[in-house]
């Protein structure tokens, strides 16, 4: 195994363009160290990227935009007030992540390129319409986190590409978004379904929103009628159960030892109901802390 | 001299809490567990293990792996001793074990050892396991216990069944216990209602955090020594002998620190297969488990499949009982089914019982003990047919257990009559508690359950020796997992009237003490404490000696007073008391070292019984469960360090609560364990857990000198139920199945409408 820690991304790159065999990026690690330990992969090439500068880094943009260091650890999401005002549903999705030895290691980036279909955080990126810049053998593009993991630990990316940093869009009035998964414990716990909403509102009506769902499908679904089935309403009961008939249809699961198909389907619907009382309360300008549950 | 033999009050030391002697270790990294032990020279093993359920070994090739320059040895079946023989049942279990730590001819479940390899780094050991070839043919396979009972069943193996199953049952069915009283048809004739029911119980494991781990030494003059985590070394010792072939008393077993067993740690899986790469290599070798390998290829305990069948008067008054116990304990025999029929209804006095068990093989790991082995889940399938008859019957479910309590005298369900007990203490102190009369909240439900087990004595042997400071060793041969020494050196403080803190409790290895049953059965307390208390009072009646020789006056005019001889009848108040260490200091002189021994197979364990009250919540939408309140209420006989006993109270009912709720082995289609990770496999974590409340009931057991019973397992057989009861109440429906997993509970809501 070949150990790099290069200075840029654009060497980062290089390097795992020419590598041959299995490479991985080393961001937190708790998921490569863990895979390693456990032979399930053992990379041939392993590229640290946190030496590279400003991948530590919380960025607020003039425009109100934010953009985030791929090697940022959930911790620091969790104790930046600002971030945490504008987007509490993004926060608390990663802060969920494991435990807090896993949390002071553990990023936003290896959580979206590790490729699980149960990562906590992804489907709340993408209910945040946030973007990756990634870098590449010809240089940087845009894209949205949505279209990086395409399959159980499988991503969109590249050989010689790699994550260089996130983006997530100016908060704006009256917006609010959210995250919640089920898990049969308390914590520790791996999502049996997670569901995100980001929406906005005008008075008291839904004007814009967008609803996402993990673990229900080989990768994270961005429903859309699931949200057409709010926006325009004020989020009374006949909306959410709209709502949650629009989720539970858009579920492809599987059967596994984490749950039936029939309870994926019935509590993502749960969920999103939940999930959208929270971030409408928050739109309305209410603190609602983060559920680590 | 006059010794009281049996005290139950006025205590100097017993019922107080010092600190353990073993905590500063503990929270300093300083304790040496089984995988903190070095040896120059070591190598590292590792087990390759088959991914079949199933199988028959046609051929291992092991060449390329020993061509490794850092592989050192590579063994086999073939590497074990030959002249273990193949008996049915537990008369052979030297052979269930030898088969279950390295294979013969057939891999018998997913994790099974097919071969192992010692190299110069585990890294090595583990890349060098991949490049051994393995030609299996693929067999039918059954995991699931009604499944192995079915006439078309793969069978596991021909003629492990004992005398006692009759003729026509299927192979795989090896033992068969049927016992009870009275008439059960006359008796369901006179009840007014009768409930018949089916319950399944998952397997589950011990989840102990420390994995299996030991370093082995083994010379070609035969001669051995073995540091292992375990629960008794003795065991050990004398299994490992007989598997590679040598004599017992050429090995010598000292036993680790230990990270939790819970039963799981009173056999061997790795140590065998270290000794044997020792022996092959001619070097030290230490074999450490993952989790994964704990889980797929140690000991949980059994699954269960059961029928029960109980009638009820209106006024309560139970007028038969019935159970059928299927218990799978993987390819071996040994499932706890006798046990899980005997504990079964041993709560209650009945006039007309009948219980039948039987022990079947699966494709599954050779189970273990597991606290209590067989009677939670008992308890969890007769106390939920109890909390439906008083549901339907509108009778309060405490006065219906307090009607039908087995109390002293009773005949017990199993035979025997029962001596002093304490159940009826623990029912009235929980109708007593406040958690019983508590308002519950929308949501929530409230659950009880009685659970008995038997307790254990078990060969001991302790020996004790005074320094010449008046301070005092004690060396037990029964592994501290759970705060032992502690209390050892408390009942020994209690005997000799020296403080706590002169008093040094070791756990000696095989060498230099006689033979020791494994920390097991609840039995560590009761009789290494017993042996303790018996080897201190030999102490004492030597420094009497000692004191009557110096006073010039006879030995039974001396008796023993707080840490002094003193004079006593004719010759009381004749002479100054004399402290142990005036004798102690010059004993040199006076006769020799004094020292204490105790060796016997106490007989007087006395059962145990305890009584929980919980209350669960559960989310009518997603079927998930919080368990919000938790009472264990149980009888102690002594609480010799009650921060212990309170210990072993609250761990119970926290294993309990997984067992309930969401531990499960979960096999797939190709009976593989799908689930061999703490991820997946769903142990309560500490924000899962309320406080659990504790009340020591203390009715003495007339047979251990302070009046100790053991609190270990009885703290596990109710929360099965207790928490069944809760659940079902909280949700409207009776649940029959464990676990109750959010996926289980929201389909018997559906169901129910
Ligand atoms: C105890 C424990 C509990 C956990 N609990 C949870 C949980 O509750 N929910 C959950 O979702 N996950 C959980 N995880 C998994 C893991 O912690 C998360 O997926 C975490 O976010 C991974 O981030 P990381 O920085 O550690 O990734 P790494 O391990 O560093 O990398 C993960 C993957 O991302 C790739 N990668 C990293 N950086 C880049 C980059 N810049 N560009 C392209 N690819 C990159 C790597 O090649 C690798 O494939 C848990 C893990 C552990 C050990």
């Amino acid at each position: 195994m070949n150990y790099h820690s290069p200075a840029s991304f654009a060497e980062a790159s290089r390097i795992a363009a020419d590598a041959s065999g299995i490479t991985r990026f080393l961001a937190g690690g708790t998921d490569v160290l863990v895979q390693l330990r456990a032979d399930i992969v053992t990379p041939d090439t392993l590229i640290d990227i946190k030496k590279i500068p400003g991948t530590g880094e919380i960025t607020r943009n003039a425009d109100g935009s934010w953009t985030l260091g791929v090697a940022v650890p959930g911790a620091e999401l969790g104790e930046h007030t600002g971030l945490v005002a504008d987007w509490p549903g993004v926060v608390e999705a990663m802060n969920l992540v494991g435990s807090t030895q896993v949390q002071g290691r553990a990023t936003l980036t290896g959580n979206l390129c590790n490729g699980s279909p149960a990562a906590d955080s992804v489907p709340a990126m993408v209910a945040a319409s946030m973007t990756a810049t990634v870098t590449g053998p010809d240089g940087n593009r845009i894209v949205a986190v949505q279209y990086i993991p395409t399959g159980p630990g499988k991503t969109s990316l590249a050989k010689g590409e790699l994550v260089s940093a996130l983006h997530i869009p100016a908060r704006g009035e009256n917006a609010g978004d959210a995250y919640l998964r089920f898990i049969p414990r308390s914590e520790m716990d791996i999502a049996v379904v997670g569901c995100a909403v980001n929406l906005r509102l005008d008075g008291d009506t839904v004007v814009e929103a967008r609803v996402s769902l993990g673990a229900v499908a080989p990768t994270v679904l961005l429903v859309e009628d699931a949200a057409a089935a709010i926006i325009g309403s004020t989020l009374d009961d006949a909306a959410l159960d709209r709502l949650a008939s629009a989720a539970s249809a858009a579920c492809k699961p599987i059967n596994d030892k984490r749950g039936t198909i029939e309870f994926r389907t019935e509590v993502a619907g749960v969920l999103a109901k939940r999930v959208a009382r929270i971030a409408y309360a928050r739109a309305k300008g209410e603190i609602i802390k983060g559920h680590h549950g | 001299m006059a010794l009281d033999d049996l005290k139950t009050k006025d205590f100097a030391f017993v019922g107080t809490r010092p600190n353990r002697p073993d905590g500063l270790d503990k929270v300093t990294g300083r304790a040496k567990f089984g995988a903190d032990a070095y040896a120059p020279g070591m190598l590292h093993g590792a087990i390759l293990r088959s991914p079949h359920a199933h199988a028959r070994i046609l051929r291992i090739d092991t060449s390329k792996a020993e061509a490794l320059k850092d592989v050192k040895a590579v063994v086999t079946r073939a590497d074990f001793s030959d002249k273990v023989p193949f008996e049915p049942g537990l008369e052979g279990e030297f052979w269930n074990v030898l088969e279950n730590v390295m294979a013969g001819d057939k891999a018998l479940y997913d994790g099974h050892a097919v071969a192992a390899v010692a190299a110069t780094s585990a890294l090595a050991a583990r890349d060098a396991l991949k490049l051994i070839e393995v030609e299996y043919e693929i067999l039918p396979h059954v995991t699931d216990v009604d499944k192995a009972m079915l006439a078309d069943a793969p069978v596991i193996r021909e003629g492990a069944a004992d005398y006692s199953v009759p003729e026509g049952m299927h192979p795989n069915v090896v033992r068969m216990h049927e016992s009870g009283h009275g008439d059960v048809a006359a008796g369901f004739a006179e009840a007014d209602l009768v409930v018949e029911d089916h319950f399944t119980t998952e397997a589950t494991h011990q989840g102990y955090i420390e994995p299996h781990a030991c370093l082995a030494t083994l010379g070609m003059d035969g001669k051995g020594e073995l540091w292992c985590c375990t629960q008794g070394h003795w065991i050990v010792q004398k299994t490992c002998a007989a598997l590679l072939g040598i004599e017992t008393a050429n090995l010598r077993v000292t036993a680790s620190e230990i990270g939790g067993g819970f039963g799981g740690k009173t056999t061997v899986f790795i140590e065998p297969v270290a000794l044997a790469l020792s022996r092959k290599a001619n070097k030290p070798v230490k074999l450490v488990m993952s989790r994964s390998e704990v889980f797929r290829a140690t000991g949980p305990t059994a699954s269960a499949s059961m029928d029960i069948k109980i009638g009820m008067k209106k006024d309560g008054t139970i007028t038969a009982a019935e159970g059928i116990f299927r218990l799978q304990g993987g390819a071996f025999p040994g499932g706890p089914a006798e046990f899980t029929a005997m504990c079964a209804f041993a709560p209650y006095s009945l006039s007309n019982v009948r219980q039948v068990g039987y022990d079947v093989m699966t494709n599954r790991p050779k189970q273990a003990a597991y606290r209590a082995p067989g009677s939670p889940m008992a308890a969890f399938a007769v106390e939920s047919v109890i909390d439906e008859l008083c549901n339907q019957l509108g009778l309060d479910p405490i006065e219906v257990r307090l009607k039908n309590a087995s109390r002293e005298g009773t005949k017990a369900s199993y035979g025997p009559r029962f001596q002093q007990i304490g159940l009826v203490q623990t029912l009235e102190a929980a109708k007593a508690h406040p958690h019983l009369s508590a308002p519950l909240k929308p949501g929530q439900g409230r659950g009880i359950s009685c659970g008995f087990w038997f307790n254990h004595g078990g060969e001991t042997s302790v020996s004790l020796a005074l320094s010449e400071d008046g301070s005092a060793q004690v060396m037990v041969g029964t592994p501290d997992i759970g705060g032992s020494r502690a209390s050892m050196a408390l009942m020994a403080a209690e005997v000799l009237g020296i403080p706590y803190d002169n008093i040094r409790v070791t756990i000696a290895d095989t060498a230099t003490l006689g033979y020791n049953d494994v920390s097991h059965g609840s039995r560590v307390t009761y009789a290494s404490g017993l042996a303790t208390i018996k080897a201190a009072r030999h102490a004492v009646e030597k420094l009497c000696e000692r004191a009557a020789k110096k006073w010039g006056i006879p030995v039974d005019a001396v008796k023993w007073e707080n840490g002094c001889a003193v004079p006593s009848g004719p010759n009381a108040g004749d002479f100054d008391p004399l402290p142990l260490a005036d004798i102690t200091a010059n004993m040199g002189q006076t006769g020799g070292p004094i020292s204490g021994h105790f060796e016997a197979t106490p007989e007087g364990a006395g059962v145990s019984f305890a009584t929980h009250i919980v209350d669960a919540e559960v989310d009518p939408e997603t079927g998930k469960t919080r368990v919000v309140r938790y009472t264990v209420i149980q009888d102690a006989g002594k609480a010799i360090h009650p921060t212990y006993v309170e210990g072993q109270f609250q761990g119970g009912a926290a294993q309990g609560i997984g067992w309930a709720l969401n531990e499960e082995y979960i096999y797939g289609e190709d009976g593989r364990l799908q689930n061999s990770v703490f991820l997946d496999y769903r142990i309560p974590v500490a924000s899962d857990l309320p406080m659990i409340d504790t009340v020591i009931v203390e009715v003495p057991n007339p047979g251990h000198p302070f009046g100790v019973r053991g609190v270990g397992e009885t703290s596990i057989c109710p929360p099965l139920a207790a928490i069944a009861n809760a659940v079902s109440a909280a949700a409207g429906v009776r649940m029959r199945n464990l676990p109750m997993s959010p996926p289980r509970i929201l389909s018997a809501l559906k169901a129910d409408g």
